[in-house]
Order: structure tokens, then sequence, then C-alpha cells
């Protein structure tokens, strides 16, 4: 295989990699926080890519207007979910909430193809992310470029979020000890309200993205890179930020590669995240950067 | 007490007598698509319970069924389709060796079909059972996904995304219905039994369970392999109900659907998964109603495709949020707690006992 075909593929996996990374994210904060898989995570990214679609597409609202706005549509979004499938079982068995969140997934999904339809819609992606140009003879997207860019800086952003503010270091007393925190009089509520918010608002912004990469946008597209995203967070160790992002890196680049490399395996593709999920289960379980955490009686 | 327990076995037997009367009359004098709907209560049940075994009884929060139910479907199906139509089928890629001309019958087909979900199972179980809750979940999820990723590329066994058409329609009442009391029968037996009592213990404390002599590797193993088994089973009579499968149908969606029935009905109660596998089938296909258009005379209300998803969706969530144990909680029915119970207060009671119908028991 040439070299400039390996480097095309590299960039595509590493921007593949980027989104994957993004959504991780989300998952990785909501569980280091609940100790619970969002479910209806995916289907939050899906919605970011319908209002973008909406605001572009029927309100003629100019992308830089339209991104914005959606990002902080998807947050509210996501504290919406959080506040009606989630708050009011804080207290009920684990299986009452995976539950509650599995139908909390549907109800957007469906609801989706109910009000906007199962069609799938072209996402409207602005002129200049789209396009391409010649690094020698190697065609590529601007897009590929900008979206390793775009998550590096949400990326610091949000490390910068829960390391030096007053809300960051209420997300870690949460998520390390809740009964404690309370105690020391941080709003429980609030706190988790906001990691699915900022958790959500980084889906948008992996969505928005998504969507320019992949112009298409139906809505069950959630469903497969919501499950792969919490692959990532789980072989990257879950509840640690940086652990998502590796596994992010892990699943895309190594979906591409796998796909450049053994194009008989291509129907399999979706099959690859799965088979990685269960080694990394079977021989450590607490994923890449994960800590090991005994179980108290 | 004597009294009593004459009671109830006579009200057994007179129920289901009463139901064999029924089916008898069902299979050859109501209309096709009654009957139809008649079957695939009786196969979501069978789903129910097996789904239930695994995850109300044992605890264990797996959302494979649809892999499993693949698993059954698929082999039932391959085994009792005559060769001659599964040359028309594989038309792109032919069937390979033994299969294309193995022509079982149909028991001995769905048995199979079950014992190769329960293989599966098995293979499933030694890697997962070790996670707990979420991860159990998603590495659950995960096999049946694999499973349907991999039945839409072996072309020359599943025939690709195409699916399985002409599969004999095996399937009657008799068989949904038979099987359905079988798996109650021998579910039922389960749960009373030191095993039975074993599962719900590590349900509610694994390291109790555990220090108190229950194995728990092995029983978790064998509820997992016993609900695939059943699962599987319950997949095959579908299969053969509905006579066309293809790989799309197992997806989470179907999972899903049984999920709902066993939170409806109660996690934990084999004869409340029963009770609510009617309720959803039946409801499934009134709220058709809802994906149609509403002619009301004077105005026409647009029908939405998918609105009843939206309902069913909105009615788990409702039924988690607001009625957590669901129907029958983790009580199996009783005629005394028939009796006891409002609906029948209401409505049976003020007549003379003994003339009513429709027990599970």
């Amino acid at each position: 295989m040439a070299f400039d075909l390996f480097l095309q593929h590299l960039s595509n996996g590493i921007s593949l990699g980027s989104l994957y990374a993004l959504i991780a994210i989300g998952y990785t904060m909501v569980y280091g926080i609940l100790r619970l898989i969002n479910f209806a995570h995916g289907d939050i990214f899906m919605m970011a890519t319908y209002f973008a679609f909406f605001g572009i597409v029927t309100f003629h609202i100019p992308w830089y207007i339209t991104f914005p706005l959606v990002l902080v549509l998807t947050a509210a979004l996501g504290i919406g979910v959080e506040a009606t499938a989630y708050r009011p079982l804080r207290e009920a068995p684990k299986i009452s909430i995976l539950i509650s969140a599995i139908g909390a997934s549907f109800f957007l999904e469906n609801l989706t193809i109910v009000l906007f339809g199962g069609v799938p819609k072209p996402f409207p992606a602005p002129k200049l992310f789209t396009d391409v140009v010649q690094v020698g003879s190697v065609s590529i997207q601007k897009l590929t470029f900008y979206i390793p860019v775009v998550t590096v800086i949400s990326l610091l952003g949000l490390v910068y979020l829960i390391n030096k503010t007053k809300t960051g270091m209420a997300m870690r007393a949460v998520s390390m000890d809740q009964e404690t925190a309370r105690v020391m009089g941080i709003n429980i509520n609030h706190t988790i309200a906001f990691t699915f918010g900022l958790g959500s608002f980084l889906a948008a912004v992996g969505g928005i993205m998504w969507g320019m990469k992949f112009p298409q946008i139906q809505p069950l597209m959630g469903v497969i890179p919501g499950l792969k995203c919490f692959i990532a967070a789980v072989i990257g160790g879950i509840g640690n930020i940086g652990g998502a992002v590796i596994g992010g890196f892990i699943l895309g680049i190594g979906e591409i590669m796998l796909v450049a490399f053994l194009p008989n395996l291509t129907g399999y593709r979706d099959a690859f995240a799965f088979i990685l999920l269960i080694l990394i289960l079977l021989y450590k379980p607490t994923g890449i950067l994960g800590e090991k955490t005994a179980e108290k009686v | 007490m004597a009294t009593k327990k004459t009671r109830d076995r006579v009200l057994t037997i007179l129920s289901l007598l009463f139901l064999l009367v029924f089916i008898g009359f069902a299979e050859n004098h109501l209309d096709l698509y009654i009957v139809r709907i008649l079957n695939v209560c009786a196969i979501y049940a069978i789903l129910g319970m097996s789904m239930n075994l695994i995850n109300g009884f044992t605890g264990l929060f797996s959302l494979g069924h649809a892999g499993f139910m693949a698993v059954g479907a698929y082999t039932t199906a391959l085994l009792t389709i005559p060769p001659a139509v599964k040359e028309q089928i594989f038309y792109l890629v032919p069937l390979v060796e033994p299969l294309d001309r193995l022509n079982l019958p149909f028991p001995i087909a769905l048995f199979v079909g079950g014992l190769l979900a329960a293989l599966v199972g098995g293979l499933i179980a030694a890697p997962t059972l070790r996670l707990k809750g979420d991860y159990l979940a998603i590495a659950t999820l995960g096999f049946a996904e694999i499973i349907r990723v991999v039945f839409t590329n072996t072309q020359n066994i599943t025939n690709g995304a195409l699916g399985l058409k002409g599969i004999p329609a095996l399937t009657n009442l008799w068989w949904s219905f038979g099987t359905a009391a079988f798996t109650l029968v021998i579910l039922l037996s389960l749960i009373n039994s030191s095993y039975g009592r074993a599962l719900k213990a590590s349900r509610e404390d694994e390291i109790a369970a555990e220090s108190m002599g229950t194995h728990l590797a092995k029983h978790k193993t064998f509820a997992f392999v016993l609900g695939a088994f059943f699962a599987g089973i319950g997949g095959g009579l579908l299969g053969n109900l509905l006579g066309t499968i293809d790989p799309k149908m197992f997806s989470f969606t179907f999972t899903f659907n049984i999920l709902l029935i066993i939170v409806l009905g109660g996690m934990g109660s084999l004869t409340g998964s029963i009770i609510s596998a009617f309720i959803v089938t039946i409801a499934n296909e009134y709220l058709r109603i809802l994906d149609e258009s509403i002619n009301l005379g004077f105005i026409v209300i647009q029908g939405k495709v998918g609105m009843r998803a939206v309902v069913f969706s909105a009615l788990l969530m409702f039924v988690v949020l607001f009625y957590r144990h669901g129907l029958m909680g983790s009580n199996e029915f009783s005629w005394d707690r028939f009796f006891a119970s409002k609906l029948y207060r209401r409505t049976l009671g003020r007549f003379t006992p003994g003339q009513r119908k429709g027990g599970y028991a």
C-alpha cells in the first residue's frame, strides 16, 4: 500500500476517532457521576444534527448562528432527558434506571420518526468545511483537518472546566462520593444536570461535525455511533475522560484501518467494536486508564 | 385448607379444559388474522418468560434476547424448508452441503433450534457473566449485534440480508400454546426448586449468596443457557408463523419489545409475563390505528407511521417511573389472589362462583 494512501486512511481514522472521542466523553462523564450508561446519549447526538438541519434549511439561519444555537438546544435537551428519565429514579434499583434510559432512547428515536419522518435528509454542510484540498497526490476534505482541531479545543475547554472551576470541582466531588459531596453543601441534582448538559453539548459538537462528514441524517443514526462510543469509553476506562479520548481514537483508527487493509471484512465493520469490547472486558475490565475498585460488602 | 386446595385444583382443571376447547375452536373457526395474533401472543409469552428468567429472577440485565431468537428462528427455518424451496431462495449463493438436503419434522427442528440457541448462550455466558449491571447489558447487546452481523454476512447459510422466505407455516395454536404451557411448567418448577432460590439469592445479593454456598457462576450460566434455549424455541415458532425472516428483524427493537413485556408484567413473575405478553401484543394490534388515518366523519386525523412505537416507549417509561413493580410485581398468579383482586370483585365476583374463565395457572 502506497504511503500517501496510508496517510489518507490515517487522517480519516483520526477524524473519525475525534468524533468518537467527543461523544464518548459524554458517556464517561455520566458514568463517572451516576455509575450508569446514558442509553439516550446517541439519540441526543442525533437530535443535534436535526436541530442544525432545521436551523439552516427550514429557518434559513446562517450556519455561524445556527451551530452555537444547536449546542445550547442540545445541552438543554440533555438536561431535560435527565430530569424526566433519571432524576425521579435516583433511589430506585439500577435496573429500573437502565430500563428508563432505554425507554427514553426509544422515545426520542420514534418521536423523531413521527415528527420528521424516517426518510434520510441531507445535512446542510457549509461549503467552507467541505472543500477539498490537495496534499501531494491525496485529496482530503478540509473538514478532516478541522475535526481534530475542534476536538482538541473542546477537550482543552473541558479539562479547564473540570480542573479549574468550582462547578468542575463539584462534579469531581459528586463522582467520588455523592453522600459526602452533599454534606459539603454541593447541590447533587444541579451538578448531575450540569454533567448531562455538558456531555450533550459535546455530543452536539460531535453531531454537527458528523453531519458534515457523513452528510445524511436519519432518526436512527445515533444508535450505532452511540454504542460504539460507549465501547470507546469502556476501552479507555470508563469514568476517565482521557481514557474516553484514547478509546475513541483506538476505535476510529482501528475501524478505518480494518476496512482499508482487510476489505473482505468490510461487512463486519460494525461487529469490530463489539469484539474489541468483549476482549477488553475479558482481559482488562477496567479499561486502559481505569482504576480497579474493590466491591465493598 | 383442604377445601381450598380442591377448589383451586378444580378451577385450574376447568380453566385448562376451557383453554383446550378454546384453542380447538379458534384453530378451526376463528378468523386467520385473530389466530395469528393469538399465536404471536403465546410466542411472546414464551419469549417474555425466558427473558424474565434471566433478567427478573437471576437479576442479569441481559439485552441479547433477539440474538438467541435469531439463532432459533434460522435453525428451525433451515431445517423445515423443503429442499426444492431452498434452491429457489438461495439463488445468489447456494446453501452449504448438508443443510441443503436436510429436512426434519417441526418438533425436532424446534428442539435443535433451541439447543443451538442454548449453545450460543453458553458461549456468550462464559465471558460476559463475569460482568455486572450495565457492562453485562452492553456486552450482551453487543453479542446480539454480532450474531446479526454474522447472519447478514454468511450468505451460504443464512442467505444474508435477503433473509429466508417460504418457511412452511407449521406453527399453529397447539404448538404455540403448548410450548408456552411447557415453558411455564418447566420454569415454574425451576424457580420453586432449590436452584430457583439460589438464582433469586444471587439476584438479591451476590456476596451474601456466595457466602451461603451458592455457586454463582454455575447458577447464572444455567439460567442464561436455559433462557437462551426457550428464546431459541420462541424464535423458531415465530419464524414458522411469519413465513419470512431476515437479520433486520432481530435488531435491538425486538429485545426492547420483550423488555417492555417483562417490565409491564413484573420482573420476577412468569404469569405476569404471560398476561402482559397478551396485553402488549393485542394492544400493538389495536394501536395500529395510530399509524393509520382516523376518519371521524367531519375531520380526518392523519395517522403517523411510528406513532405506536412512541406510545410504547412512553408506556415503558411510565411503568418504570410510576409503577415500577408492574402488574404482578414478583408474585405469581394464584386463585386466592385472583379472588381477592379488585378486578374480580368488581366484575365476576357479583355472579355465582365457579363460572369464570381465563386462568393462566
